[in-house]
């Protein structure tokens, strides 16, 4: 919660809203369907003294992310080769634009259909809805690199691999920060998503659809806020981690 | 080596830039001189392999070891200046000779700061050392003195004359003076 200019909370903002919902439940007085802030964070202190609440954070983590990353080696080698071959960047552009443009949830249901191993499948979601976001941002950090520094590094004889560290790395990794930060929200709220069809065992998104089919309102809260956080606590450190990458590379 | 150049020609949509250049440059400064939009640049790029001619030729130049300092900077920005030499010297990299020569250059107690923080005066110099410290057979020099004051241009020219001793070196000017600093040969550029 550190404050910031960045669009980031200030804790001050956050407060209020926590009040607004107090105030919302204490108001309604029903807490099957609105419950406060206070049960929710009670419901969660009792999940999380689980094993099987660990678990399931675990086994989403692993699928989802593994996803993502997925998504960045190949969204990677794919901008790249675009950038170099025009031909595969004319041939990957239409594939790009429609996987933007199909709704989620036909994909999910597709991948559903035609999966025969239904566990995989919030991998390849979390996948398809990262790969364009990594591929077009790399695609663009590479077409803008300074076509100067390449000229006088052709001129110097520079080799390629130290042309990639010290010319194209530094240029592309912003539009690469841009397309991971993105990238890492699509991938838990379209990976959770495709949990909550295929109701993979032992995930956050079976989770939540239990806590649907009973009804128990306070832990579909207590698992979406555990969503929220395990997602933006992956953002943060893979920032963290990519920036402190990006300084020792002269970015 | 000796640079050959032969009844170079080059437009850009249609607009001579260069018409029939031809001119002999061995080792030492040769001083390449003409107004603004006289063609200068391009006559370097294309030395440099950079830009191909419409017609004549260089003479052939694979194997040439070439170095210049562009018209622009060309640094990489988030680096500091001892990086942007190792960056086109690799494991040729020799740390003590680099540090001297920013030294004799006035680029001493900046090896921290990456060349983004550097004044206008000081990325020229950096150019400058990088050009100088890469092995070269051919350095093409693209007014490397703008924006420096009487003392930094002093030491560039200094160690200009220490580093090119037997090489063949070219240098971009508009201004008469530079050429003298080297008592060098002029290839006048006109229309």
């Amino acid at each position: 919660m550190a404050s910031d200019r960045g669009g980031r909370f200030r804790l001050w903002a956050v407060a209020v809203w926590m009040a607004v919902w107090q105030l919302g439940s204490m108001a309604l007085d029903q807490p099957l369907l609105l419950p406060s802030p206070l049960t929710v964070a009670r419901c969660l202190a009792a999940l999380a003294g689980t094993g099987a609440f660990w678990s399931a954070v675990g086994g989403s983590a692993v699928r989802i992310l593994g996803g993502f990353l997925l998504a960045c080696v190949v969204g990677i080698a794919c901008g790249a080769l675009a950038a170099r071959y025009r031909r595969f960047g004319e041939l990957l552009s239409p594939l790009l634009a429609s996987i933007k443009a199909v709704p989620v949830m036909s994909f999910i249901i597709l991948a559903y259909l035609w999966l025969p191993d239904k566990s995989l499948l919030p991998l390849l979601i979390a996948f398809l809805m990262v790969f364009p976001v990594i591929c077009g941002n790399v695609l663009t950090g590479v077409r803008e690199t300074d076509p100067q520094l390449l000229e006088m590094a052709r001129v110097f004889r520079v080799p390629l691999s130290r042309r990639l560290t010290g010319i194209y790395l530094p240029q592309v990794l912003p539009y690469f920060r841009t397309a991971a930060s993105l990238g890492l929200g699509l991938c838990w709220k379209s990976g959770v998503a495709a949990e909550v069809i295929s109701l993979t065992a032992g995930s956050l998104g079976e989770r939540l659809y239990q806590s649907k089919i009973y009804f128990e309102v306070p832990e579909l809260f207590a698992w979406t806020v555990t969503i929220v956080a395990v997602s933006v606590g992956f953002e943060k450190l893979f920032l963290r981690l990519l920036d402190a990458f990006a300084e020792r590379m002269g970015g | 080596m000796e640079l050959r150049v032969s009844h170079l020609c080059k437009a850009y949509d249609g607009e001579p830039v260069l018409e029939d250049v031809s001119f002999t440059a061995g080792p030492g400064v040769t001083c390449v001189m003409g107004p603004s939009g006289e063609g200068k640049t391009t006559l370097l790029r294309i030395i440099l392999g950079l830009e191909k001619p419409d017609s004549g030729s260089v003479e052939e130049l694979d194997g040439v070891r070439l170095s210049a300092v562009f018209q622009e900077d060309r640094l990489l920005p988030g680096r500091t200046a001892p990086e942007n030499l190792r960056f086109v010297l690799g494991a040729a990299y020799d740390e003590a000779a680099t540090k001297s020569l920013l030294q004799e250059l006035g680029l001493e107690d900046t090896e921290n700061k990456p060349v983004r923080e550097f004044s206008g005066g000081m990325r020229r110099r950096t150019a400058l050392a990088r050009a100088l410290i890469a092995p070269f057979d051919l350095l093409v020099l693209d007014e490397p003195f703008t924006g420096l004051d009487m003392d930094s241009r002093r030491r560039c020219v200094e160690a200009i004359r220490a580093r090119t001793a037997g090489k063949t070196v070219l240098l971009v000017t508009h201004d008469e003076s530079d050429g003298g600093a080297f008592a060098a040969r002029t290839v006048r550029l006109k229309k």
